[in-house]
């Protein structure tokens, strides 16, 4: 048991280390910023921002010259003064909804968001009908029925 | 009538379902649409590709229709539709701007030399900063605007005589139909 916990505690180390190393490998060779929470907000929103070109890759993992100028693009609002917020908004107002990697809430995918909430209700209440349902034949049957 | 149910319930979702996927097999999973249409068309003053003295400017294009077309010595597609744009350039409907992408400026001129010229004006896009506000990812790209200054229409991918005729002349017929005062 205590093996077991040892590998997988290890394990689970390996993957932390790997997903961190992941992170230190920018593909920019210099630094953004000198000031170390801009340099993180620059890669937090590259890493958020889709490459149009190579649309399965962030901006921050890909070197197509259109992801080198996106970043470049965030790295000037950055030095701005600009919100995260904003320099989302402006690559949403070039490129819409699809350059965020992860998906607004709006009205043209709202189903799309409430669907397993509406499945597991619609699932529910067909389990719980049929499960009454159930009951209630076994009520109504004979008792060696019941027995069984 | 339950039987019945039991069997054309799950017989109607699945088919719904296939029609669905069907639908999403026909669909190009690489094209993006642009935010951008029905919005004002965004602004750029820009050198021209032929003498940097000069500036081609978006605002010089209002009260007609216009097209720009997004291009680069670098891009295949470019030259697949060139022929094409020669030929639409010819038929004198709508001054056609061309951007030219973070192309070698020496390396386009010579293209235009060689293959013709079906611009009215080439504006140097070096720094790819006009791209990027026309939510451009790739070329070529082909852009109508209405003269009120609206983005009408949005062609990815090499210009045919086939998109030309069914969709932008359309298009561009109604907007000189609907805007004749504001001409000139």
């Amino acid at each position: 048991m205590t093996r077991l916990l040892t590998v997988l505690a290890r394990t689970l180390l390996a993957a932390w280390l790997l997903a961190f190393a992941g992170h230190a490998l920018a593909i920019d060779s210099q630094k953004a910023f000198e000031d170390p929470a801009l340099q993180a907000r620059y890669e937090h929103i590259n890493r958020e921002l889709r490459c149009l070109v190579c649309q399965n890759q962030t901006i921050a993992d890909s070197n197509a010259t259109l992801a080198q100028d996106l970043r470049r693009e965030v790295k000037e609002m950055i030095a701005a003064g600009k919100s995260d917020d904003e320099i989302r908004e402006f690559m949403i107002a070039r490129y819409g909804d699809f350059v965020l990697y992860r998906p607004r809430l709006t009205a043209t995918n709202f189903l799309l968001w409430a669907a397993p909430v509406l499945l597991l209700l619609i699932g529910s209440f067909i389990g719980i009908r049929y499960i009454r349902r159930q009951a209630a034949e076994v009520d109504t049957d004979s008792p060696e029925a019941g027995q069984s | 009538m339950n039987n019945w149910l039991k069997f054309a319930l799950p017989f109607a979702l699945f088919a719904a379902l296939g029609v669905f996927l069907f639908v999403g097999l026909q669909r190009d999973p690489s094209y993006v649409p642009s935010p951008l249409i029905g919005k004002p068309a965004p602004e750029f003053t820009l050198p021209s590709l032929q003498d940097a003295a000069y500036t081609v400017s978006t605002n010089d294009l209002r009260g007609r229709p216009w097209v720009l077309n997004l291009w680069g010595t670098w891009c295949g597609g470019c030259r697949q539709e060139h022929d094409t744009l020669i030929a639409i350039a010819r038929s004198n409907v709508v001054p056609m701007i061309g951007l030219n992408w973070k192309d070698d400026n020496v390396a386009a001129q010579e293209w235009l030399r060689a293959l013709g010229n079906p611009y009215s004006a080439v504006a140097e896009d070096a720094e790819g900063r006009a791209a990027i506000d026309w939510g451009v990812y790739g070329a070529p790209e082909t852009f109508l605007i209405g003269p009120d200054g609206t983005v009408l229409f949005k062609h990815i991918a090499p210009m045919t005589m086939e998109v030309w005729t069914k969709e932008f002349l359309p298009r561009i017929r109604a907007a000189q139909a609907g805007a004749p005062a504001s001409q000139g």
